[in-house]
């Protein structure tokens, strides 16, 4: 099997504002590969919403995006404060975030479902206090 | 109905982008919540808000929508507006409420058609 091609990012988490600009990134290069619109679209919202996350919630993190012939895998990594119970983070709705971050339009608790609503699998590997690695495959078919 | 069309009906003002007002619009959606405006891809769609920061921008490019509406005069900085222009979206700006702006355009056959 061939290797994959990889994408990294370094995904800063001083600024809400500028986030996102590697969910942009990957995008383009994605567009520029030809894959079909409906891939880039669920590649690109899945790590929009990890990416918002990280500086939300983890002071940031790093981001792999992993394309091989058949799928994309998007692998989120942080050192942030972990997630003590997925069930409920899971949630539509249930959100940690500040107000702040809700003024801005994030943190109404729908980050994590809608990863996982546009990815075929995913995996939320997290321990508190230490950090969390979330890893996304969408297929390309 | 095109951008110019919801353009006219919304007596909006053109910010980037002009020479796309003849794109088509299948749906639109008025949200002020980035995230539910993610849950649901809209096809050839517009998004109408309130909220004015970056992220609105971002949010358009990644569920490939054609136009930002900007309610109750609201004016973006010009960081946005460039950001929008680098990625050809048309960026309106309406005196109109949210409310009111979605149901002039709802009124007038633009559906609201929502798929996964």
């Amino acid at each position: 099997m061939s290797e994959p091609l990889v994408f990294h990012y370094d995904i800063d988490g001083e600024d809400f504002i500028s986030a996102g600009q590697a969910s942009i990134q990957i995008k383009k290069n994605l567009r520029r590969i030809g894959l079909s619109p409906e891939v880039i679209r669920r590649v690109s919202i899945a790590m929009y919403e990890g990416e918002i996350n990280m500086v939300i919630h983890a002071k940031g993190g790093t981001a792999d995006v992993m394309l091989y012939e058949d799928r994309i895998e998007i692998i989120l990594a942080d050192k942030g404060p972990g997630i003590s119970n997925i069930e409920e983070a899971m949630q539509e709705g249930f959100s940690t975030a500040s107000d702040t971050i809700r003024s801005l339009g994030f943190g109404a608790g729908m980050g994590l479902p809608n990863m996982k609503r546009y990815s075929d699998k995913m995996t939320i590997d997290t321990t508190v206090g230490v950090g969390t690695t979330v890893t996304m495959v969408i297929n390309i078919t | 109905m095109k951008i110019k069309d919801l353009k006219e009906l919304l007596d909006a003002d053109v910010l980037c982008c002009e020479e796309n007002l003849g794109r088509h619009l299948y749906s639109a959606c008025g949200c002020d919540l980035m995230s539910d405006v993610l849950a649901y891809v809209k096809d050839q769609g517009a998004l109408l808000t309130g909220l004015v920061n970056p992220q609105v921008v971002r949010t358009a490019v990644m569920m490939d929508l054609v136009c930002i509406v900007f309610v109750r005069s609201k004016l973006p900085t010009e960081d946005i507006v460039e950001l929008a222009k680098e990625n050809g979206i048309v960026v309106l700006t309406t005196d109109k409420r949210l409310y009111e702006a979605c149901g002039i355009l709802y009124s007038n056959g633009l559906g609201v058609k929502a798929t996964k």
